[in-house]
Parts: C-alpha cells; structure tokens; sequence
C-alpha cells in the first residue's frame, strides 16, 4: 500500500572514475524513470571498455532496510553500478576512500546514483547519514 | 511533592544502579506518556506518579526552565506521518501553552529530512511562533553533501556548530557529532571539538550544572544501529568533576534515560515520527504506527530548573498530551 504513495521520482547521477581522475554526469533525461528503473546509462567515458551485456544482471545495488544488498558485488572493468534506494529515509554512497572516490548526494526514496568502474581494485563504501552500512565493489580485469 | 507508590519501572531500576551515594544532585525525570503516567528518579529510585505531579512541578519551578525540541524532519512526508510540518506546529503550540513558559528552546537535531534550504526555511518558520530563543546543533539529516555549511550558516553561532552559553548558573554545552563519520563507524566529535570543550569547561567550579546537548546519544545505546558516539567517553570524562551533568540528545525519537553517576542521560521523542526500540525492527526505519497512535510517540521535552543545585526535573510530553 506504502509504495503505491510514493511521489518521488528517482533521479540518476551517474559518475565515471577514470584513471585520470573522476567525471561526474548529471543526466537530467532520466529524472522521471519509474520505481525500480532498469537504467542503461552508456559508459561513454571509457570507450576502451563496452559495457559487458553478461554483467547486466548483476550490476544493481539495492538499499533495503538500511543495508546494502548485496554487500559485496563484483564486476568486470566498465561496467556501471548502479545503487537504488527503497527506504523511506534518506541514504548516501560515499567511497570510504581519503578523498572519497565517487560520492552521491542524498538519495531519498527510489533515487539512484550510479558509478562506472574503469580500473580494477575494491571500493568501500558505506552511507555517510548511517555509518553502519558498508559495502564493497570488487572491479576485475576482463 | 508527589506521593509515590510502589509501582516500579525495572528497566530504570537497572539503569539506575550506577548511581553514587555521595551524588550531590537528584534528577527527576518525567515521562509525560499518553498513558498519563509520570516516570520520576530521585535519589536513583524511579517511581511512577499520576499526572499531577506534573502541575504541581512546574507550579513549582523556579524562574527558569527551556524546552528541548527534536528531530522534527521537515521533508519527511511518509508513513507514518505525512504531515511533518504540521506536527512541528503542534509541537511548537505545545510550548506556547506551557504553564511555566521556558525561558528558551534547544533544538536537538534533524531539523531537516535532506538538508535542504527549502526545509531549513520552512523549520525556522514554524518555530517562530514559539517567540523564544533556539539554540541549535545539526543531525546527519541537515548535513548532507555540504558538512553542515548551510545548517552552520542558517542556525549555528560558529561555523562549525560547537558553542556554549551560561544561564541561570547553569553551563550549557552544544555539541556536533553528525560529521567525520567513518565506514562502520558511529557518532563522532572529533580531535578538535574534544580539545575545545577541555578548554571550555576548566575554569568552571565543579558544583556549576552543566547541559550537554547534542544530536546522537553520548552512550551507546545499541551499536548495531550505529546509536552511539565512538569519542564520547573522552567528552564525558571532561566532565566527570561535575556534581550535575545532564546529557540530552535526540537522533533515536523514543525516550530513553539513564542515570551513571553525577551524569544522566536523556534521549527525546521526535515531532516527526517514532523509530523502533532498539533491536526490534530489522532496521531503524519509521515504525508505522496507527494514525491514532501516532501522536502519543511525538513530542517536547520540558526542562526545569528549580534552583541551582536542586533537581533538573524533565518533563516529556506527547502532543496528544
């Protein structure tokens, strides 16, 4: 009953971290995607690496009952990582890296935000509004 | 004085064994409950009271007392409150009608839902009609993508939110530990803020009362939902010469109170909408509560100070009150 209330669109930000630094995107077109949006941002900041299809599954961060699911996630190099908040708070995704390496603003009820790995590493991160929640994207080679 | 009776409340009797005989000051705490049941604490002994011994406390008081308000989340428009601003003014005509009227309010923190100028305008609006003095210090919700910038600017004394003031003898103390959070991490004041309130309390005679208010509990109230603050014992043995210390604080919107030596602690209901007792929920989130029940979780708490160096007597009350 609770969702079909919900008046919040989600808003997409999606951010690149290059090896030259980090890019942020606002991408305004897809400020009225629907609840759960199956969002194809194409990760046109590192041609070198396509999106993978086979990573397309799995490349979704859900925010449920303040943790993040799953907590660790592993994709291939290029692929975008996209967080989705259904909580009826507020959550952020901030690299737990000095300085942080990609950081959302707030994202309130359905808002997602979105990351496209180009270099292999793990990325912490957690909420910096509920420090309790943490999580881990593990980037592989192709 | 109240008579009271026998009826004890055994999660305070647990929370009260701490306390030292040779305490200088008794706190009674009021828990003015939709159930019209008063909580009180003399001498570490809680009893419950019927509602009038709130008349006859704040008939009773002195020439002082403040109000504190809390995370009234102007922004949040969910289950189980669509209406945060309404409940904010509710909470504001609750203080207009105070018998006793408080000399100034505190505002504990989560002022806003998600920082935004937008609900920092229309918080400070809604308070207005109070008329009196709010001295504020900012939760996570009101510092969000700026550390504080826009809060600090809008609602703090000094840029990064710490102060403190003196009145009616009593020493009150603002504190932040809504930033510098770390991954896993909890509440945190940091270095510099720590150094400061050494500082700000050395000169000050051991029986002055002091109120330290800030946003997260200063004691760990249930680390698996982060409600705690990592640094706050190293602040709190600041102030361990102290024969009073009161500790108020919000972030949690449910009453829980403790005493541990000379210092008790107190946690206010929101104006917004309640959380879940610790470890009853899977997570933190609102508990959707009934529309009838809703505003029996919300409300102020009232502080009054008889004398200095008598009773703080703290009174919560609910805006169905």
């Amino acid at each position: 009953m609770y969702r079909s209330e919900k008046t919040v669109s989600g808003k997409v930000v999606t951010m690149a971290a290059t090896a030259a630094g980090l890019l942020f995107m606002l991408h305004p077109a897809y400020a009225d995607t629907p609840d759960r949006p199956g969002i194809e941002v194409p990760a046109t900041e590192s041609p070198a690496t396509p999106p993978i299809q086979s990573a397309a599954l799995t490349n979704h961060v859900d925010i449920d009952n303040f943790d993040f699911s799953p907590m660790t996630l592993t994709v291939t190099v290029g692929t975008q990582v996209t967080w989705t908040n259904h909580d009826d708070i507020p959550h952020t995704v901030v690299s737990a890296d000095t300085p942080p390496a990609f950081k959302s603003s707030a994202l309130d009820t359905d808002d997602s935000f979105s990351v496209t790995f180009s270099k292999p590493g793990t990325y912490s991160y957690f909420c910096s509004v509920h420090p309790k929640m943490v999580g881990t994207i593990v980037v592989k080679a192709n | 004085m109240p008579q009271p009776n026998d009826n004890r409340d055994t999660a305070f009797q647990s929370e009260t064994t701490a306390l030292q005989a040779n305490r200088r000051n008794f706190l009674k705490c009021g828990a003015w409950a939709g159930a019209g049941l008063i909580w009180t604490v003399a001498g570490g002994i809680p009893r419950s009271t019927g509602l009038g011994f709130a008349a006859s406390a704040l008939a009773d008081t002195g020439s002082f007392s403040f109000v504190q308000i809390s995370d009234s989340h102007i922004g949040f428009n969910k289950a189980p409150n669509p209406d945060a601003p309404g409940t904010y003014k509710e909470a504001v005509g609750k203080v207009r009608a105070l018998a006793s009227q408080p000399a100034f309010m505190i505002h504990t923190g989560d002022v806003s839902h998600l920082s935004k100028r937008d609900e920092f305008d229309t918080a400070a609006e809604i308070i207005k009609d109070a008329r009196l003095d709010v001295h504020y210090v900012p939760g996570e919700h009101d510092v969000i993508g700026d550390d504080g910038k826009a809060f600090f600017e809008q609602f703090s004394k000094t840029p990064n939110g710490w102060y403190s003031f003196d009145q009616g003898g009593v020493h009150f103390i603002a504190l932040v530990n809504v930033l510098g959070f770390k991954a896993g991490g909890y509440g945190h004041l940091g270095d510099e803020q720590l150094k400061w309130l050494e500082a700000d309390v050395k000169s000050l005679a051991a029986s002055t009362p002091i109120v330290v208010f800030t946003h997260i509990p200063l004691w760990m109230i249930y680390a698996d939902w982060g409600w705690g603050t990592d640094d706050a014992a190293q602040a709190l043995g600041y102030l361990k010469r102290f024969g009073s210390v009161t500790v108020l604080n919000g972030h949690i919107h449910q009453i829980i109170q403790k005493v541990e030596g000379s210092v008790s602690f107190h946690t206010a209901n929101s104006t917004a909408f309640p959380q879940p007792a610790p470890g009853t929920a899977p997570s933190p989130g609102p508990l959707k509560v009934e529309a009838s029940r809703l505003k029996s979780m919300l409300g102020i708490t009232d502080v009054n100070l008889v004398a200095v160096n008598q009773p703080l007597v703290i009174t919560d009350a609910t805006l169905n009150a």
